[in-house]
């Protein structure tokens, strides 16, 4: 008698949330890329998808993969279904960020400098000096290859259409890239079999397309230029990301108290005394920077540091007081600014929002705030957010208190179903949880160079919409799709692959002594 | 290289030698109890904390749990191998762009599986191998894998001066414990000597040449005058530019008096006061660890602004 085994896929019994775009299940249906995921891991053996998930979960605990939560070091998680973006979307994503960066660019060296675009009459000045990001005191430097934001992550999501729409900008220190390469190096452990039948773009060119941009960046006349990445140190969240890139990138991991500044320029302190730094890949916020203009009481920057970027004998990247373009009343005006520097059409839209500073949108937003999500204008990490619909009555009244006291400080926007994407939620079951995606720019002075995928960061918890890896977020392997993304047949080389010699290894004349080894058993005595 | 990460390297050679030497004094300590008929139990565990330079209440029970607890497991005791095990992955951590990444993964797993409380579930014998076998991975490693350039030297800096100074207080300990018959035999094994020893000596042993195969040969990775010998070696690797006379520093001036004061005294000079002689080798790779932090480590410390703005 044949016994029958029921097979129970993974994907059994998934539901994609009402209302929401599902980026695997379009109804019943599976969508075209995703075909192949489906199958080969919908008939993974049972069993199979908890232990290659805990075989994800322990490699990140060996290799240290971690990210800090309020100084306790804990892995990264990432789960193990992939997250797939077509050549055609990507496309779009691709030319979206890299036009953003271009204005970005342009708006920042507009704000510290000339300044035209207050007075064209694009957006009023209060909106830049009003924003706590406004450094005054880089206000005219103009940086050696004219780059102020040399890395980038532009928040996407994508709307009930499957549109994807800039969420906010990040031109300051945006992290999550080391998990980006990290990731993908897991997953191929993980689901070998799976990866191979894709088409996907690699990911692993990130570290030296960055060390590139940083080299162009050098100060004039420096040839071979000394590039370290500043870190605050280890217990900062992201001390494994910076480490990391470091290591890639073949620079010195310097802590602040690594430097000097003499004279206007920057050394830092080696076994052989003071060496010149040329290039910082600083991963330090502006207010610790430098305490000569910033916080007094800051341990992790280097005073003098803004006189040497000043001077010209070093280069910051990202460049002080980018802020302001993360800024989200900045970030409203973001569609008029391309229009404005490119004379182009925005090619990736904003989320629709409402600045709390102009009277007739506060009065309509302070009615039905239960139906929004409130942000505050300068926060990041998903710090400060009030999501309407999940709060209750008294933490709606202190918010409206809040807005009332400082409009300037918030804006809303209605609640953005974020797409879905199978994640697992216990050991063999996956169910729809929200996503965001940050692709990474590199801004070398010549090209905007976008990584392909960037990360893609999932909210773990049911129905949660805040994706920060500070709340508890986790992230996925995030696949852009080569052409039509599956791999062909076999196809002929180009040349055929040319044979190496055939040498004869060395071997011990020891272990071939088989004489000897039958005498010795023969002729030792008698056998106990 | 920056002295913030020379000074990790350093560290974390230190930090594993101490651990694998602390696990093998231990297991040595716990064979002398067990085997040793007239040994004084509470006398040996007093010995062994003092040699270790630890002060103990009196009212602390002089057992071997006690002994385990202070210089195994339990990390807030400065000097267990847990403590060592910590500050070495903390020193990676800090250097980790530097150091290998299969050096780092397995200073991090060897860090785990000792956070995860493996040294006090495994039986002692096996949680002493478990320390010696990792400390020999994490070598091999990096060895194998890190470029010996100045960095590699700090390393070996850090690891040979620690075994030196380790290797003294064993030699210390058994100089303490001398009435005991088993002493120099136990010693050697706690030293990992006792099988090149028995074939170089082949059975004419005695204390007289136990003493000297541990502080003397010059073949025996973990004898003192090798040990002095690496750490000279690697100072004057790291030392730039051509000399003509004497030595600059004064970390190999001390390692180097100290050497030389082994090789050229009479050993039965030597023998008649050992504990003083041992006590004056490990000042030596005090004064020498102190002249390195202050010759390439000095600086780093976190500064402050004092000024007002401009």
């Amino acid at each position: 008698m044949i016994r029958v085994t029921k097979v129970t896929g993974v994907f059994d019994g998934y539901a994609p949330t009402p209302a929401t775009y599902d980026e695997m299940f379009d109804g019943p249906f599976v969508r075209p890329a995703y075909t192949s995921i489906y199958t080969q891991m919908q008939h993974l053996r049972e069993g199979e998808i908890a232990s290659r998930s805990d075989f994800l979960a322990r490699s990140y605990v060996d290799e240290g993969v971690t990210f800090d939560i309020g100084g306790v070091e804990r892995p990264f998680p990432i789960d193990l279904v992939p997250r797939l973006i077509s050549a055609k979307d990507w496309g779009q994503v691709e030319a979206g960020v890299a036009q953003r960066v271009r204005t970005l660019e342009a708006f920042l060296d507009d704000v510290y400098g000339a300044g035209a675009v207050f007075r064209d009459g694009v957006m009023p000045r209060s909106v830049v000096t009003s924003s706590p990001h406004f450094h005054r005191v880089v206000a005219g430097i103009t940086p050696p290859n004219g780059v102020r934001v040399h890395v980038s992550g532009i928040d996407l999501i994508r709307d009930v259409t499957g549109q994807f729409r800039v969420l906010e900008d990040n031109a300051r220190i945006p992290s999550g890239v080391s998990y980006v390469l990290t990731n993908r190096r897991v997953i191929s452990s993980a689901l070998p079999e799976v990866l191979s039948s894709h088409r996907i773009r690699p990911v692993e060119r990130y570290p030296q397309k960055l060390l590139a941009a940083l080299r162009a960046a050098a100060p004039a006349g420096i040839t071979d230029p000394t590039v370290v990445v500043l870190t605050p140190g280890v217990y900062n969240s992201a001390y494994f990301e910076h480490a990391l890139l470091a290591r890639l990138m073949g620079c010195w991991l310097v802590e602040g108290r690594d430097l000097v500044c003499q004279s206007g320029r920057v050394m830092m302190r080696t076994t052989q005394g003071l060496r010149p730094v040329h290039v910082i890949y600083r991963r330090v916020d502006d207010d610790f920077l430098d305490p000569v203009y910033f916080r007094k009481d800051s341990l992790l920057g280097c005073a003098g540091l803004v006189n040497a970027v000043r001077a010209g004998n070093v280069t910051l990247a990202n460049a002080i007081g980018n802020g302001v373009s993360d800024d989200k009343l900045v970030y409203t005006y973001l569609p008029d600014l391309v229009r404005y520097y490119l004379a182009e059409e925005p090619i990736l839209p904003n989320v629709d929002t409402w600045r709390m500073e102009d009277p007739a949108h506060r009065e309509e937003v302070l009615d039905r705030v239960d139906e929004l999500v409130l942000k505050p204008v300068d926060g990041s990490g998903g710090k400060g957010i009030v999501i309407g619909p999940q709060a209750d009555r008294g933490e709606l009244d202190a918010l409206r208190a809040r807005i009332l006291d400082d409009p300037r400080g918030w804006i809303a926007q209605p609640v953005v179903q974020l797409s879905t994407v199978p994640t697992l939620t216990d050991g063999n079951n996956a169910g729809p949880r929200h996503v965001d995606l940050r692709p990474f720019a590199v801004n070398d002075g010549g090209d905007v160079w976008v990584l392909p995928g960037g990360l893609t960061r999932v909210a773990l918890g049911e129905g949660e919409l805040i994706v920060n890896s500070s709340r508890g977020g986790g992230s996925k392997d995030t696949w852009v799709m080569s052409g039509s993304g599956f791999a062909r047949g076999q196809e002929p080389p180009a040349e055929p692959i040319r044979v190496a010699p055939r040498v004869t290894r060395a071997e011990s004349v020891v272990v071939q002594a088989q004489d000897q080894e039958q005498q010795q058993q023969q002729f030792g005595g008698m056998p106990c | 290289m920056l002295s913030r990460i020379a000074e990790s390297l350093y560290w974390i050679g230190r930090y594993l030698e101490r651990a694998e030497d602390t696990s093998r004094l231990l297991e040595v300590h716990q064979q002398l109890l067990i085997e040793d008929p007239i040994v004084d139990p509470e006398a040996q565990v007093d010995g062994l904390l003092a040699v270790m330079g630890l002060d103990v209440a009196p009212e602390v029970p002089r057992t071997f749990e006690t002994v385990m607890r202070l210089l195994a497991h339990d990390p807030s005791s400065p000097v267990s191998i847990a403590a060592s095990v910590d500050g070495a992955r903390e020193a990676a951590r800090r250097s980790r762009e530097t150091v290998s990444t299969e050096m780092w993964e397995s200073i991090n797993t060897f860090y785990l599986a000792v956070r995860e409380g493996n040294l006090a579930q495994l039986r002692p014998t096996q949680a002493f191998r478990m320390v010696r076998e990792r400390v020999a991975i994490i070598s091999g490693t990096a060895d194998g894998t890190m470029s010996h350039d100045e960095g590699y030297h700090f390393l070996v800096l850090g690891r040979t001066i620690e075994r030196a100074d380790m290797t003294a207080r064993m030699i210390s300990s058994a100089a303490f414990s001398a009435s005991s018959p088993y002493a120099w035999q136990t010693t050697l094994r706690a030293c990992g000597a006792h099988h090149a020893y028995t074939r170089y000596y082949q059975g004419r042993d005695s204390d007289r040449s136990a003493a000297e195969f541990l502080l003397l040969d010059r073949l025996f990775p973990r004898s003192l005058v090798h040990a002095l010998t690496e750490a000279e070696h690697a100072l004057a690797n790291l030392d730039v530019g051509e000399r003509r006379a004497g030595f600059s520093g004064e970390a190999s001036r001390a390692i180097g008096r100290a050497r030389a004061e082994l090789e050229y005294a009479p050993l039965d000079e030597i023998l008649a006061d050992l504990p003083a002689a041992m006590h004056r080798i490990e000042e030596a790779c005090g004064a020498a660890g102190a002249a390195i932090s202050r010759r390439y480590f000095e600086g780093a410390a976190a500064m402050q602004w004092h000024g007002g703005a401009w």
